[in-house]
């Protein structure tokens, strides 16, 4: 089947089964491979997206389900490679990572968390980000990581009044 | 990545040269020439990078770039390394770019990273590499200006004499390439006093790319024409194919080909099994689905876990399979002694569980297998394809990508032979993914195991006995990785009266590296049982432990006992550091100076491994309904005299601590007829950011040693202290793993 995806802002057009995930649409046809496979099931989050800003695990969207929802992905997130996400800021200057594989998942559930709780507490965090697992266990730098870019955020805000 | 490469390949020749290193190793100082006489170094100069050995490379616009051997899996080598070099180098650490090796240990020397090795077994030469650079450039700058180099010096990529006079490191390239590399001995090593980087929280260079989702790992990777592998195995570990329906395999949309593979006829090599490989991952993983297979399963199907654990259980009381230490008599110093404690203690098989599954890339073509792997260990791969495909070593490319995650499981090469053998087969290059249920049941595990313990403490509290009969399994006639209990393992050579033996099951269960073998596990059963001890005995945790360790400075390995296994990682136990860092993490606890209300405590727990000298106090809440909260963690660490990278550093501590607590909480794999009951997550759950400490404090102690890794040690006293802190909590003793087995509700 052809389908006709809005991705990060451009008009793709990709031929898959209806049933194909859209984890495996971004990474293997679209070459979007910030998007992670980690579980399969929907468990680890590490393949998190945007539809329509809501945060949602690729791996069990399947792209007949899409339509013309605004698809965003890690490589969408920021507006442009010179201006990075608060979050993605935060996470460089934090050095928030270990071996990084589920941080894409992590910035993109945090992004919809900060778009709905521009200062979360440690609550607020956990329990928004209790659907990603990482593995190296970086969950201490992931809510430091998390209260910086609310601080980017409203510091920015701040200087544009 | 940036790849600032000027240089004219085809008018180069490039030279080999052996050279002497510091701290007992060797490295091949790699460089580079231009090719004859014809092209003298001022005709080419423009076009020549100046690159004195493999790590380094200066380019004539002076772009620095260097060249990180190990695999990087986020235990963050690919900065801390170059870091090292960087500093001698005195080039900014924002000017530099670094780019993965790919597997040459002619080039490089040994590219493995595994058992927290990659700091230790570098760290001296790093330092030569940067600082015999660092000298070339600055000959060339005194030659240049003709003036002695004593009035010369290198600062932030540029070389100044006295007189004011300023060349930069790219305009001193070309020149620098044509001067011999010096002896070791004209080198001057900056001082650590004078170290402005090294020490410093420097962000992973890889962090921006990270950020933003760009192609990093094995998984990422893509060829042109690229096929796309899954490949099933036997649900019972090394069980064998006896038909599969290939044929309507081969119908289902997108598959290209499907074949079975027999075998290298090694559980922990290439496993039989059916390739299906197919255009895209999603057509190879439903077209998986379809598949129907006879398989033979092999005697791996009798042996289920809970058959060893009944067995162990009989023949606790009867002498063991083998003695591994005794000292004294401990059944006389049992009876006489004023209480004695007895306790078993259980931890179950578990999983590495990368959350990057296993996956590698391959293209065997005009007799090449080019391969592209998350691999901790690439030489035993490429040892691997030779000995099983019998490619010749030279006709193995192998590209070390970055790995989602290392913990021991990719020091294996199994998933690697497995995307050569199919590759093999098939006219393109092709991408094997594992899905998370193959990651999850065909592991190389952490083996579990069953301690019975009796000990005895004197009418003071001292401990007068110690006994332990330990059950481990074994693979081929000996135990898995971190299976063995060695002679020496404390309190072993500590107490006058003490006995371990080891009873072996064997089994057909593949095992592996599990980070920090033997010692994730054993420094719970040690410090738990010490702590059982303590309480018996009326005494405090730390100062029980204080009396144990004694006043001797150092603990030699081995010292009598029969089968006393050598130490590990140097043999010899530093008592002094070990006690110097366990009042070291007491004092920044506060231990002993706070009241808990009921429900609350702290536990203590220490160990040496990997080279490393760890402590660590916990303090914990336990709700009466028996929810674990770790209020606060704190870590006493000794590595030495120099932290490299301060921001790597405190994340490993802090990942080892998370980790450590996921373990206990509810990690456990259930084998069954030989093959694993669990499948993903949602059986095998991992720890999550609702069950972090709320606090985590790391804390290094800077001592006059060897600078040593960070990626193991930090974790075996993480589960002992947290139990030991649960007990004084609750008065609740945790002696079975995962926690999930011990009802921690009170009243």
């Amino acid at each position: 089947m052809k389908y006709t995806l809005n991705v990060n802002g451009q008009s793709r057009s990709v031929d898959a089964a209806p049933e194909t995930p859209m984890l495996w649409v971004l990474r293997d046809q679209l070459e979007l491979v910030g998007t992670k496979y980690g579980c399969g099931v929907g468990q680890c989050g590490a393949c998190t997206i945007h539809l329509n800003g809501v945060p949602t695990r690729a791996c069990m969207t399947p792209v007949s389900t899409v339509g013309r929802m605004k698809i965003t992905t890690i490589e969408g997130l920021a507006t442009d490679a010179k201006h990075l996400h608060p979050l993605q800021q935060a996470w460089c200057e934090l050095d928030v990572a270990q071996c990084g594989y589920c941080q894409a998942g992590q910035i993109m559930t945090a992004a919809a968390l900060l778009k709905d709780n521009p200062k979360p507490n440690d609550d607020d965090i956990d329990g928004a980000m209790a659907g990603n697992l990482c593995r190296c266990a970086t969950y201490m730098r992931i809510r430091q990581g998390i209260k910086r870019a609310a601080a980017i955020s409203a510091g920015s805000q701040e200087a544009a009044r | 990545m940036n790849h600032p490469t000027l240089s004219a390949p085809v008018n180069r020749r490039e030279f080999l040269k052996l050279t002497g290193l510091a701290g007992g190793g060797f490295a091949l100082a790699f460089y580079i020439r231009s090719a004859g006489p014809a092209d003298a170094a001022e005709s080419n100069a423009s076009s020549i990078d100046f690159a004195p050995n493999a790590f380094v490379r200066i380019s004539p616009k002076g772009n620095v770039t260097i060249v990180s051997k190990q695999p990087e899996m986020g235990q963050g080598v690919k900065t801390s390394l170059p870091m090292i070099i960087a500093e001698q180098l005195e080039v900014p650490w924002q000017e530099i770019t670094i780019e993965q090796g790919d597997f040459d240990e002619k080039k490089y020397g040994n590219q493995g990273a595994g058992g927290s090795q990659s700091t230790p077994s570098n760290y001296d030469n790093f330092h030569l590499v940067g600082a015999t650079v660092r000298t070339m450039l600055v000959t060339a700058a005194a030659q240049t200006w003709g003036v002695p180099a004593t009035e010369c010096r290198a600062i932030k990529a540029t070389v100044t004499h006295s007189s004011g006079k300023v060349l930069t490191y790219g305009q001193l390239a070309a020149k620098a390439a044509t001067l011999p590399v010096p002896a070791k001995e004209a080198v001057v090593l900056k001082d650590a006093k004078d170290f402005s980087l090294l020490g410093k929280r420097i962000a992973q260079f890889d962090s921006p790319k990270i950020v933003t989702g760009q192609p990093l790992f094995g998984i990422d990777v893509k060829l042109p024409g690229m096929l796309y592998a899954v490949y099933e195995k036997c649900p019972a570990f090394g069980g064998k194919v006896v038909s599969a329906n290939l044929d309507q395999i081969k119908t289902l949309p997108g598959v290209k080909d499907a074949f079975i593979l027999a075998g290298s006829g090694k559980v922990k090599e290439l496993v039989p099994g059916i390739a299906i490989i197919a255009d895209s991952t999603w057509a190879a993983f439903s077209a998986r689905k379809q598949l129907k297979v006879t398989w033979d399963e092999g005697k791996v199907a009798n042996e289920s876990w809970e058959t060893f654990v009944t067995q162990a259980k009989q023949q606790a009381t009867q002498p063991g399979g083998k003695m591994l230490r005794k000292d004294g008599d401990p059944d006389a110093a049992l009876a006489g002694a004023a209480k004695t404690v007895q306790a078993e203690y259980l931890y179950p098989f578990i999983s590495h569980a990368n959350l990057e599954p296993q996956n590698t890339t391959a293209h065997w073509k005009d007799g090449v297998m080019e391969l592209w792997s998350p691999t901790q260990i690439p030489s035993a791969g490429a040892a691997m394809v030779t000995r099983v495909l019998g490619i010749p070593a030279e006709n193995i490319k192998l590209h070390i990508t970055r790995a989602g995650g290392g913990f021991g499981r990719r020091i294996s090469a199994d998933y690697l032979i497995e995307a050569a053998a199919i590759a093999h087969k098939v006219n393109a290059p092709v991408k094997l993914t594992w899905s998370r249920e193959d990651d999850l049941r065909h592991d190389h595990y952490r083996p579990g195991g069953l301690h019975f313990l009796k000990g005895g403490v004197d009418a003071q509290g001292k401990v007068v006995a110690w006994k332990n009969h330990f059950f481990t399994f074994g693979e081929g006639g000996s135990p898995g990785s971190g299976g063995t209990l060695s002679g020496d393992e404390f309190p072993g050579r500590w107490i006058a009266n003490y006995q371990a033996e080891q009873t072996m099951f064997e089994t057909g269960w593949p095992m592996g590296p599990w980070r920090a073998p033997g010692s994730c596990v054993f420094a719970w059963v040690m410090h738990s049982f010490i702590d059982e001890l303590a309480h018996a005995g009326g005494r405090d945790p730390l100062a029980l432990r204080l009396e144990l360790l004694g006043d001797k400075d150092e603990m030699p390995a081995g010292g009598g006992g029969a089968g006393a296994a050598k130490g590990k990682a140097g043999g010899g136990y530093s008592v002094l550091r070990m006690r110097n860092v366990l009042k070291f993490v007491a004092e920044k606890a506060g231990w002993g100076k706070k009241k808990f209300p009921k429900g609350s405590g702290a536990g203590i727990a220490f160990h040496f491994s990997h080279r490393g000298y760890f402590a660590q106090v916990a303090e914990v809440t336990v709700t009466r309904d028996g929810q674990l909260k770790v209020d606060r963690f704190i870590t006493g660490v000794d590595i030495g005299a120099q932290v490299v990278n301060l921001s790597g550093a405190e994340n490993q501590v802090e990942g080892s601590v998370i980790d450590g607590l996921g373990v206990l909480l509810s990690q456990e794999l259930t084998i069954e007829r030989g093959r694993v009951v669990q499948s993903n997550f949602n059986d095998y759950p991992l720890i999550r950011i609702t069950d972090a400490p709320a606090k985590i404090e790391t804390h290094f102690l800077k001592t006059n040693n060897p600078t040593t890794g960070l990626g193991e040690p930090a974790l075996p006293p993480v589960a002992p202290a947290i139990c030991n802190a649960i007990f004084a909590a609750t008065g609740k003793r945790v002696r079975q793993m995962p926690l999930t087995r011990t009802d921690l509700r009170w009243s």
